[in-house]
């Protein structure tokens, strides 16, 4: 399946990319088992942003919410508007 | 459309006479302004960026209004948030609600001005004489927002 990936800020930053597609491998069905492939695959900075937190289709989600194939899947650092 | 977000500064007067639009049921406007500050966290502050999540900050900040109105006895209620280039002394967000009596509005002004903090995805980047750094969310910020989880009483009446 393939999902579209976002990064913002100094996630942006330090991966060097703000969005991608990336077709995952069979299997990986929640945002979480998402991060640990992601940092695999050389984005081992998703790893490092300390309360890392995540949108599934422009909703915060939880690590245990579903991945589906066509789904937009956004990462970022805690929130710092106002 | 009671969001906006926009590179532009904004006209507080002109907004609320908007929003006002002349209702004779209005009683009470609370606005709040944030502006940029030129010392965070012990460092001088020349300028910020503002990053955004084009498309879900919008929603979010449609979702901490519904809730607000849900919520208190509101006729309008409006978000200005900036993005991009800020320098200190710059407006930030505009936060501005209508409603009967004076308590619900600034409850519920202060409610979306808690919620955007802790919600909404946007991100401060600070350039200081030592480079730049994307600014750590504060645990005041948190500690605000989830004091409206759980509590029902809308504030003082007017």
């Amino acid at each position: 399946m393939s999902v579209r990936i976002l990064y913002f800020a100094s996630l942006r930053e330090r991966l060097g990319k703000r969005e991608e597609i990336l077709d995952l491998p069979e299997g990986l069905g929640t945002v979480e088992e998402l991060i640990v492939w992601l940092a695999s695959e050389g984005r081992e900075a998703l790893r490092e942003v300390p309360s890392l937190r995540f949108a599934v289709n422009q909703e915060m989600a939880r690590a245990s919410d579903p991945v589906l194939d066509g789904d937009e899947v956004a990462f970022f650092p805690p929130v710092t508007g106002g | 459309m009671p969001v906006r977000v926009q590179l532009e500064d904004f006209d507080l007067s002109a907004e609320v006479a908007a929003l006002r639009a002349a209702d004779p049921r209005i009683g009470a406007v609370a606005a709040f302004i944030g502006l940029v500050r030129e010392v965070n966290a012990g460092s001088q502050v020349s300028g910020m960026f503002l990053e955004h999540y084009p498309g879900m900050t919008e929603k979010a900040l449609m979702a901490i209004i519904a809730e607000a109105r849900a919520r208190w006895a509101l006729f309008d209620a409006l978000v200005i948030h900036r993005v991009g280039p800020l320098r200190p002394t710059d407006p930030i967000v505009l936060v501005a609600v209508t409603s009967a009596h004076r308590g619900e509005a600034f409850a519920a002004c202060e409610f979306i001005m808690d919620a955007l903090k802790t919600r909404a995805p946007f991100w401060k980047r600070e350039e200081t004489p030592a480079g730049h750094r994307w600014v750590d969310a504060r645990a005041g910020d948190a500690e605000a927002a989830a004091r409206w989880s759980g509590e029902s009483d809308p504030g003082p009446k007017a």
